[in-house]
């Protein structure tokens, strides 16, 4: 069972996750708003499609593989949230995105 | 690798066979080879190489589906060509030099490697958006890449299935004659056997002399960067850049002079590595680096592969390449069959040695 516990700083800051505002403290992380959503899994690997969900909750497992603001394949557990963050699914192999024209090395 | 191969091959020719190992502290180039089933670079000066590397590409289907149906392990072989990129006209003219030296010195079919366009190269790699810099390509159909991880874990479980019997337990402090056999001293104590095969890479330099073997091996390091997990874009190695199975792409390598066997990584490799793979892939700029590591490849004084049997010591041979991963196929499949001769056939007499001799006069 998930249970928060109190923020003795309080505050209230809403984010987006798959799409639906999701109300969390200022100071969690993204992959904990993703826990407290409820969404279920965060991630489906890339390798073997399986969902996944967040583990370690401090930057090492990569569970918790998410796509934060656009950007993808982010890990959620390091992402502090702020007002009106996007926060969705990984599904599989993040995409490679087109560079822009000055970042050509 | 080279020693795995081997083993694998003799076992299931019904050889009685022992490997003895050090374990996983062993300097061991399997565990950081990039991948690569390649063929186009190789054997330029000595022809042999060149065939024989052919030979191995070819023999490397049956072999990566025998060891599949034998272990229920892939060794995610794919041999769908692979390029080596030209970042500049420079580059490009050397390149098409070198390719077409490397054909005039054996038989049409050996490497069957073409110079490509920079057009052509795009239309083959639809995916991935070339840099501007890239010119064009040499481009092989043979080429292809397999996981040198999963290779070695194959080789392993096949070995078991054939009965070698494998000590990882049991490195080699001393070996000598015994009768008319060999026997090795080792923590886990002393083996006998009729033949010796000394195919322990780095580890060769202090076995070799005990047996008039020579092992003018030196260490050369190569770095490389592992990417994050994304989707496929490359359909083949190029240029030092391979996609695995899992999505990841590892980018390759470094050649760094060391006198010891010192496989740190630096941060200026790290930055070499990167600069170049922009240059040919601009998108992989916010692609993330999980990973980075240093290997030692073998390396004889050419380059080429050393297979010697000893004279003062018939019986022992000392074996030793840097493709290990390449080769791993015609190892097992020639080498060792080789290896059961009562002589080391004359066939491989162009891999002795002997001939760093006349590199020296000349």
């Amino acid at each position: 069972m998930l249970r928060k516990l109190p923020d003795p700083a309080g505050g209230v800051v809403t984010v987006i996750v798959e799409g639906r505002p999701c109300e969390v403290g200022p100071n969690d992380t993204a992959a904990a708003a993703a826990l407290l959503a409820g969404i279920g899994h965060t991630r489906t690997s890339p390798v073997t499609g399986e969902p996944r969900a967040p583990f370690c909750m401090m930057g090492v497992c990569h569970e918790c593989l998410m796509v934060i603001d656009g950007v993808p394949s982010r890990q959620a557990c390091l992402v502090t949230v702020r007002e009106g963050m996007r926060i969705d699914r990984q599904v599989g192999p993040r995409a490679l995105q087109p560079a822009g024209a000055d970042a050509h090395v | 690798m080279v020693g795995a191969a081997i083993a694998y091959g003799l076992g299931k020719r019904g050889a009685r066979v022992v490997v003895l190992d050090e374990g996983d502290t062993a300097v061991r180039a399997a565990r950081v080879n990039l991948g690569l089933v390649w063929l186009q670079s190789k054997g330029d000066g000595m022809p042999d190489y060149g065939r024989w590397s052919r030979r191995s590409v070819d023999l490397w289907p049956a072999f990566d589906a025998e060891l599949r149906e034998l272990t229920g392990v892939a060794t995610e072989l794919e041999q769908n060509g692979g390029v080596t990129l030209c970042l500049g006209e420079e580059e490009l003219e050397e390149r098409a030099r070198t390719i077409r030296r490397m054909h005039n010195q054996v038989e049409p079919w050996v490497y069957e490697t073409e110079m490509i366009d920079r057009r052509h190269l795009q239309s083959l790699m639809p995916k991935a958006r070339l840099g501007r810099d890239v010119v064009g390509a040499s481009w092989c159909p043979h080429d292809g890449i397999s996981n040198p991880l999963r290779t070695l874990q194959a080789m392993h479980a096949g070995m078991k299935r054939v009965g070698v019997a494998y000590r990882p337990d049991a490195p080699v402090r001393s070996i000598g004659r015994d009768g008319a056999g060999f026997a090795a001293q080792t923590p886990a104590g002393t083996f006998r056997a009729a033949k010796v095969v000394v195919a322990a890479g780095h580890g060769i330099p202090a076995l070799a002399a005990q047996l008039g073997l020579q092992a003018p091996i030196r260490p050369e390091r190569g770095q490389l960067l592992v990417t994050e997990r994304m989707e496929r874009i490359l359909p083949f190695p190029a240029g030092g850049l391979r996609q695995t199975a899992d999505g990841t792409i590892m980018i390759g390598s470094t050649r760094e002079k060391v006198s010891s066997l010192d496989t740190r990584t630096t941060t200026a490799s790290a930055i070499t590595l990167a600069k170049r793979a922009l240059r040919i892939l601009p998108d992989l700029v916010d692609i993330r680096i999980v990973r980075s590591w240093a290997g030692l490849r073998v390396l004889a004084p050419d380059g080429f592969p050393v297979y010697q049997e000893s004279e003062s010591h018939p019986g022992a041979y000392a074996t030793f390449c840097h493709s290990g991963n390449t080769l791993a196929a015609v190892h097992a499949e020639e080498l060792a069959p080789a290896l059961l001769e009562p002589r080391l056939p004359d066939r491989l007499a162009v891999f002795h040695p002997r001939r760093f001799e006349t590199m020296q006069a000349a």
